[in-house]
């Protein structure tokens, strides 16, 4: 590695800038994969895996993905909750690789959710 | 680059490593394996997260999750259910002392929640051993800014005008320090880093240096722009293990980018660091004789001034700092002294890091705001005194400062207040006092240590420390004598007036303050005999009230020599001859029926013994006429 400049000071900070901004908590959207045993056996592990492929290609670093257990509407999944910040919740059913990229771009990228895919706004409250 | 969802920081610092972290890191990283996780979730080995009490402690990110005395076992279980399913691992969580309340995110959690993090603001966020996450979090932009757009003048200025004062112990004006080397005119200078930190129960800048390595550094680069210096040498204990190790590949690291070496950010500014290791005496933490010691001479200290800015290694103009005030340099720099000055009072402003340990729930490292009461420190952060045990005392500042009474708990903690009570701020080791600790024997502990690690250079220090420990240990032996308490009292002072450093000068300190608040306490050993806390053997007789005794057999159980007879509904009676005033019968009684009496009373409680007996005896007697 040469010498670093000043503007390398940005670039090397720009490249760790999605990482940090999950562990000091400034993500804008939280994502809820349901990995439930219902959840992983419908593919939700492809759908997680999906959603992580489209955060690392669009190089967005305020994103944050969770999972949690059965979501109760089994034969709906995999699902998925969007959070956007200020916004209600959107909960998605019957998804796939495509659905989620899909959801990725329209919805957490700009913020349109993708009516036909969705089940619900608004969660149960939980803990 | 790789994004994953969830970072597991996972703390390690020697604490936590001794509770078996790496174990654990390899562990969490081969389940993680196993379930074919290893895209999503990373596990990060950080610094000292602070709550070492409860390690091996980590945080589970983005949910801010914090699990603590994690087990090797405990790891398919947090992979499953947390890292899998989201559901976080209950069992594992925080819980609150009092009300046994499960707090699951780090940031509600008192100990953290009340904290203000400036030096140890990366503590458990970044891996120390990567440069690029201390990047991530602004690394070396305070040093680019001050080597790029900024005279000496102007660093110099920066940093007197946020009112930063050494964080080593004695608190003097950094920017002072600064100013008075660099107008000082030489063709070589040396910048310092003192990282020999050596007070009993004070582990502050041991976790910086485990933490956050390259902030040193940082910090560092700062002050040698500062004072023109090209050349620096970091001080530290072999003691430290980790600490070396890490500031050792962050020197490598440093270089290898260019933030260290010739011709730094293109600016033709050049700097050199290099490690030390000192043998681990205390005399060392002293600036002069440290730098003896870094010549490679004997650690002792000589008579200033000369001052070290202007004749210090080598007889070179010379600047020693302590590892937590090169910490707090660079957000100085980057944030500027108005925004340093916002914490803190006016004479002593930022934050300050203290090491917690003693007779406290919330064993650990904390940094607050100056200027906050001791009480909150102790009772809100710490948690308090753990098993209903009563707060006595809590000693700041090591074996250089004193013991301070609950009366004045409510003392801001900032240099002068502190001072006030006879006490110093010190480098930041508070050690808490319960109702079970003797001041004598605490004195005495403290003058210990001082007395072994005088270097013997000046006769009142030398001598007078072991004369002083000769007194308080005939004290603690009933051999105490009325007037030994104004004799201590007086060579106190005559120590403090002619010591050469301020290892001298400030080793009276403990017996002083324990005089001052304690001294019924030193009046008891003396003319009763009796150490009412139980710790001094000679001075003191256990005994049972059997009027309280609800025969419950747990000192029977605890006693190591069996001396407690007794059985159910038989009041408990303790056997004098075999007694060795071991204390554990008196801390296993829930009933407060275990009593500590003066010396004198072992005989008396021998007759009591006796008559008893012979009562005993008479009613067998009568019995045996009736038939």
């Amino acid at each position: 590695m040469s010498r670093l400049t000043v503007d390398d000071l940005k670039r090397i900070k720009d490249q760790q800038k999605a990482t940090f901004t999950l562990r000091e908590g400034g993500s804008r959207v939280k994502v809820t994969v349901h990995m439930g045993t219902c959840g992983i056996a419908a593919g939700a592990r492809k759908v997680m895996e999906a959603l992580l492929d489209e955060i690392n290609k669009s190089n967005v670093s305020d994103v944050a993905v969770t999972t949690s257990g059965c979501a109760g509407l089994c034969s709906k999944e995999p699902m998925a909750t969007v959070e956007l910040l200020n916004a209600a919740p959107v909960k998605y059913g019957s998804l796939n690789e495509e659905k989620m990229r899909k959801i990725f771009q329209d919805h957490i990228l700009n913020g349109h959710p993708v009516e036909e895919y969705a089940l619900v706004v608004g969660s149960e409250t939980a803990y | 680059m790789e994004t994953y969802r969830t970072s597991v920081m996972l703390c390690g610092g020697t604490g936590c490593i001794a509770g078996g972290s790496l174990k654990l890191k390899k562990a969490l990283d081969e389940e993680i394996k196993r379930r074919d996780l290893q895209k999503e979730v990373n596990v990060v080995l950080t610094g000292c997260n602070g709550f070492c009490a409860e390690g091996p402690v980590m945080t589970v990110y983005p949910d801010d999750i914090f699990y603590e005395k994690v087990t090797v076992a405990d790891v398919p279980v947090i992979v499953e259910e947390h890292f899998i399913k989201g559901r976080p691992v209950g069992r594992l969580m925080y819980k609150e002392p009092v009300k046994k309340q499960t707090i699951p995110l780090m940031r509600e959690i008192p100990f953290f929640s009340l904290q203000v993090l400036r030096a140890l603001r990366n503590k458990g966020l970044i891996d120390a051993e990567k440069i690029d996450e201390y990047i991530a979090r602004d690394g070396y932009q305070a040093a680019a800014k001050a080597l790029t757009e900024m005279t000496s003048e102007q660093v110099v200025n920066e940093i007197k005008a946020s009112g930063l004062r050494g964080r080593g112990g004695a608190g003097f004006p950094t920017g002072m320090k600064w100013e008075f080397c660099s107008k000082v005119k030489g063709e070589q200078k040396y910048i310092l880093c003192n990282g020999d930190e050596g007070d009993p129960g004070a582990f502050m800048d041991r976790s910086v240096m485990e933490a956050d390595p390259h902030v040193v550094l940082e910090g560092m680069i700062i002050g040698a722009k500062a004072i023109g210096a090209n050349k620096g040498f970091i001080y530290v204990r072999a003691e430290y293990p980790l600490a070396v190790h890490r500031l050792q590949l962050a020197i490598a690291q440093a270089k290898e980018y260019g933030l260290l070496g010739n011709n730094i950010f293109g600016t033709g500014f050049n700097l050199d660091i290099e490690i030390y290791l000192g043998a681990g005496a205390f005399v060392c933490g002293e600036e002069t004789a440290l730098m003896r010691s870094l010549e490679g001479k004997r650690g002792m200290p000589r008579p200033r001034p000369p001052f070290p800015a202007v004749k210090g290694l080598w007889d070179c103009p010379t600047v020693l700092n302590n590892v937590e005030t090169y910490a707090n340099i660079p957000q100085i720099i980057l944030n500027g002294a108005d925004w340093y000055k916002t914490l803190g009072t006016e004479k002593s402003t930022g934050t300050k890091v203290f090491a917690l340990s003693g007779a406290i729930s919330n064993i650990g490292l904390i940094e607050v705001p100056m200027g906050i009461p001791l009480r909150k420190i102790i009772f809100d952060i710490g948690g308090g005194v753990p098993k209903g045990r009563k707060f006595k005392a809590v000693q700041l500042g090591g074996p250089s400062g004193g013991c301070i009474p609950e009366h004045l708990l409510d003392t801001p903690v900032t240099y002068e207040d502190i001072v006030q009570t006879g006490a110093i701020v010190g480098s930041g080791g508070m050690v808490v006092m319960n109702d079970l600790n003797c001041m004598v024997s605490v004195a005495k502990f403290f003058l210990e240590f001082t007395a072994e690690e005088s270097c013997g250079k000046c006769p009142p220090c030398r001598v007078g420390t072991t004369l002083m420990l000769d007194l308080l240990t005939k004290i603690t032996e009933g051999k105490g004598l009325e007037t030994d308490i104004e004799l201590l009292q007086d060579m106190s002072l005559d120590i403090i007036a002619t010591s050469l450093c301020g290892l001298g000068q400030t080793a009276p300190n403990p017996v002083l303050t324990t005089i001052k608040y304690f001294r019924d306490e030193y009046e008891s050993h003396i003319k009763e005999k009796w150490c009412k806390t139980g710790v001094c053997k000679e001075l003191c007789t256990f005994y049972i009230d059997e009027e309280k005794c609800k025969a419950c057999g747990a000192c029977k159980r605890v006693c190591p020599q069996s001396a407690v007879a007794g059985e159910k509904k038989v009041a408990h009676r303790i056997d004098q001859s075999k007694c060795i005033q071991c204390r554990s019968c008196y801390e296993a009684c829930k009933f407060d029926s275990v009593k500590i009496g003066p010396r004198s009373m072992r005989e008396t409680v021998e007759n009591i013994t006796d008559q008893s007996a012979l009562r005993d005896k008479m009613i067998e007697t009568l019995a045996g006429k009736e038939e």
